[in-house]
């Protein structure tokens, strides 16, 4: 009894340091798997400031944090039209950017882009598109269109994405309307194709995170990803091919924001700052291969790396893709469709 | 006969077993990947003890119930002799509100302390987990010591009174001694729903992550092999510190050493 | 000072920590738009969420009938007389619920996969390769894995106090061995199997995790869908709704439970041992 009396007052005393008073620090809330660790190291080292490093998933789960106290946060990694909402919200601080002037390293068509007009609250991060990773041993030919996550010759062999936006986006892409539909009959046309595609067995899992690995592990013939996942997974299994369908997908910017009230300001600034540096951009772009935003790391990367579609998808790819508006008046459908849709038996 | 109860037995033993004896085997794989064996190897072990995710969520999780476990136990022991001591309806009233959290599904109970600290804007974080900890602790601890007061004679504290001890000394030298078994079960039981709690501190904290919380997120993206190591060590611990309490005796609350995991 | 009064700060905490918050869902199940409404508890009514609760309690249901199938004989050998002295068989029963539970899960998720060892296995015997992972059944095998412990131990804490005079005096009486079982064991084991059901059907109901991770996201339960309100779609209305008809669901089935119960040993402890 007395030993472990000793052994809990040991671990009270302890237990304050843990909470780290250090007078300097910033609060990072980012996507998984979306930074190279070593630059957060380099960072800790080079400015003092500790990194607190906190995870999402997606957009929406990242959203719903923030709201609830946003200024537990002093970084945050939200895609474009979640900034438009957030702004509109009034929830992210105005940057300074005397203090970011790795900023100018963006490039010039990122520089205006309609989510955040004038660039006021946000440093794009990286950016990337949509598309099916495939497994060429396992489809009967390459595939081009969105249909083929229909096909039902593909049974449970299909990974789909546990985000709202994506799943029902493309849904939209192959029915031939717009990733933006605010139409009625349209979101009730893409329920009832999730549903049949959900019912028939095609749908092996609804995961995010989860797919590049499984995708490796040829686990599945084919799998809805971010572009940069898919990148990551190409590189373990050279079976892997990444493409952005015919009828077109979505291009998407994750850009870094303050929230408002947020207790580290200047810090986070000089965050944003660092990770605009091109060796440290170039650090996070090795490390998890989505688009890069900053011209630097461009004139650091080789030819053949350049040449790489998927981590530089060409203009005619770009052309087809469009940007997410923030649906906010349309929410409240858009959630009860992909509610039954992850109900549907 | 006896040959079918046996075999019975191993066979749900062995359904038991099977998934945590693969996590054992393939701690001890050379290779990556669990598609492939590529020789026996402890490197994992060591690349365990260099893992600042995992023992950062380590230390969150042990730091958290042992906090957690010594403020329930207190404040537990301190409420159980009120209770005892109470009139019907008061008591009736107290016991339906220790019942709640125990009988409440995890979910919603971390669901609506996630709400109050909202609420009340305070950061989620390693502060109001420890807070939701002692919440759900502190039943355990009163559920335990009750019966020991109930067994107690009453007038040993009132004689105790008589003789010309002060209230506080009565309490500390009479009444603990009596119910130190039931304070010690609680206290046991406290540590060990701390240790395997996911669900509530999932919706109380953000900005800290415990053990459970860290490999729910691993198993949504990549778990490392450092993973299998760790259950390896979790595994031996447990079985060590059964069987030493085990052999040791049944002081530390007979059928209740049966109540290890909470389930969200 | 009177001792009833040791109970105050604890009351404080209570109030605090459990009362105010579950007013709080109180608070925003009966609103919306600011003023006072039942559309939360109308919107439940709709077809897609009333299944996601009727699959959840089916599937439960499933979960507690086979661990008691499983788990009753195992509690009763258990607690058998040539057992008693071998109480690290007992032991070892206990140790698999000790280990974290999401450690548990993972395991069967290594080994479920298409590429895992039981599909290894499969293509090596020849059968080929099975779709396990992601279906209802892997989902049911999760819950059965991390439950089952949850029926054994309180019948076997009931049957093991139980008084062996009883049985030979039975036995003595002329009953067979399934006259004695009928007659005498298990009304003996009915508070355990009382409390084992309790204890297997609430967290089954009310889990998320086991079929996020077994389910592959294809089978929502009821707590998915709490959890999806509160942390994805940022409806806390509607999700508070969900709650409190979870917590009198649970609170509805543990007093009928109970009753079920005559002695109410059960019901000591929130029927939670």
């Amino acid at each position: 009894m007395k030993k472990l009396i000793s052994i809990l007052l040991t671990l009270v005393t302890l237990a304050p340091a843990l909470p780290a008073m250090a007078a300097e620090e910033v609060n990072v809330f980012n996507w998984e798997d979306y930074i190279c660790e070593e630059a957060l190291t380099l960072f800790e080292q080079e400015t003092g400031i500790k990194v607190n490093y906190m995870r999402f998933t997606t957009n929406e789960d990242m959203l719903v944090q923030v709201r609830a106290d946003p200024a537990n946060y002093d970084v945050i990694f939200p895609s474009d039209y979640i900034i438009e909402r957030l702004i509109n919200e009034n929830l992210l601080e105005e940057l300074d950017f005397a203090n970011i002037p790795g900023a100018a390293y963006t490039l010039d068509w990122l520089q205006s882009a309609a989510y955040d007009p004038g660039m006021k609250y946000s440093v794009p991060y990286m950016w990337g598109t949509v598309g099916i990773l495939y497994n060429k041993t396992m489809v009967k030919e390459p595939v081009t269109s969105w249909t083929a996550l229909w096909d039902e010759d593909y049974r449970g062999n299909v990974f789909m994405m546990d985000s709202i936006r994506d799943t029902m986006g493309i849904t939209m892409k192959m029915l031939g309307y717009s990733m933006n539909t605010r139409d009625q009959a349209v979101l009730e046309e893409v329920k009832d194709k999730l549903i049949e595609q959900k019912r028939s067995g095609i749908v092996k899992a609804y995961q995010v995170d989860e797919t590049k690995d499984k995708m490796i592990a040829g686990e599945a013939a084919m799998g809805l990803m971010w572009s940069g996942d898919a990148a990551y997974a190409m590189g373990f299994n050279e079976n892997l091919v990444y493409v952005v369908p015919d009828e077109g997908s979505n291009v998407w910017v994750d850009a870094m924001c303050v929230p408002k009230g947020a207790k580290h300001k200047t810090n986070a600034e000089i965050f944003i700052d660092f990770m605009c540096r091109p060796d440290i951009a170039l650090l996070n772009f090795e490390e998890i291969y989505y688009c890069t935003p900053n011209s630097g790391v461009i004139d650091l990367v080789d030819e053949e790396t350049l040449a790489n579609e998927t981590l530089f998808p060409t203009r005619e790819i770009i052309d087809r893709c469009e940007f997410y508006d923030d649906i906010a008046q349309e929410l409240q459908a858009y959630n009860r469709i992909w509610l039954a849709v992850k109900s549907a038996r | 006969m006896k040959a079918l109860r046996r075999a019975y037995l191993g066979l749900v033993l062995v359904f038991l077993y099977a998934p945590i004896a693969v996590l054992v085997v393939y701690s001890f794989n050379q290779s990556e990947t669990r598609a492939v064996w590529g020789g026996l190897s402890l490197k994992w072990y060591q690349a365990l003890f260099h893992d600042k995710n995992i023992l950062d969520a380590l230390y969150v999780t042990v730091s958290v119930a042992a906090l957690a476990t010594m403020a329930a136990t207190v404040l537990g022991t301190i409420a159980a002799i009120g209770i005892h001591s109470m009139k019907s309806w008061t008591r009736d009233l107290f016991m339906n509100v220790t019942n709640l959290p125990m009988l409440m599904p995890d979910i919603v109970t971390g669901i609506s302390l996630m709400i109050l600290f909202i609420f009340m804007k305070v950061p989620r974080g390693y502060g109001t987990m420890l807070l939701a900890h002692v919440t759900f602790d502190i039943p355990y601890v009163i559920f335990s010591v009750l019966p020991r007061l109930k067994r107690m004679n009453p007038n040993l504290y009132e004689a105790a009174l008589d003789l010309g001890a002060r209230p506080q000394t009565a309490l500390l030298k009479v009444i603990l001694p009596e119910i130190l078994p039931g304070v010690i079960t609680g206290a046991l039981l406290s540590f060990t729903m701390s240790l395997d709690d996911f669900a509530i501190s999932y919706f109380t904290s953000v900005r800290t992550a415990n053990l459970s919380m860290l490999i729910y997120s691993m198993t949504r993206r990549k778990v490392p092999p450092t993973i299998n190591a760790l259950s390896a060590i979790m595994f031996v611990t447990v079985l060590v510190l059964l069987f030493v309490v085990n052999n040791r005796g049944s002081d530390t609350g007979r059928g209740r050493g049966t109540s290890g995991g909470s389930a969200p | 000072m009177k001792r009833s009064y040791f109970a105050a700060p604890y009351g404080l905490w209570m109030a605090v920590f459990t009362i105010v918050p579950i007013f709080l869902i109180a608070y925003y199940a009966f609103t919306l738009g600011g003023g006072f409404s039942i559309e939360n508890f109308r919107m439940f009514l709709e077809p897609a969420f009333v299944g996601i609760l009727t699959f959840s309690l089916w599937l439960a249901f499933l979960c507690t009938v086979i661990c008691l199938v499983i788990g009753y004989p195992a509690a009763l050998l258990l607690a058998a007389k040539d057992m008693k002295r071998s109480s690290i068989v007992v032991v070892l029963f206990v140790i698999p619920m000790w280990m974290n539970f999401l450690l548990r899960t993972y395991a069967w998720m290594t080994l479920l996969e298409d590429t895992g060892l039981i599909n290894r296995f499969l293509e090596w015997i020849g059968i080929g390769r099975q779709r396990l992972m992601y279906t209802e059944q892997a989902v049911l095998m999760g819950m059965v894995y991390n439950f089952l412990p949850f029926m054994i131990f309180p019948v076997y804490s009931v049957l093991s106090k139980r008084d062996e005079r009883l049985l030979e005096a039975a036995q003595d009486l002329g009953a067979n061995a399934f006259m004695t079982f009928l007659r005498v064991t298990f009304p003996l084991s009915v508070p355990g199997i009382v409390s084992g059901v309790t204890m297997v059907f609430m967290p089954a109901v009310t889990t998320f995790v086991i079929p996020r991770l077994l389910g592959g996201g294809t089978f929502m339960m009821f707590g998915d869908l709490i959890e999806n309100q509160f942390l994805t779609m940022d409806d806390w209305h509607f999700g508070s709704a969900l709650s409190l008809i979870m917590m009198v669901l649970i609170l509805i089935s543990v007093g009928i439970l109970n009753r079920a119960d005559p002695s109410g040993q059960a019901a000591e402890g929130g029927g939670l041992w």
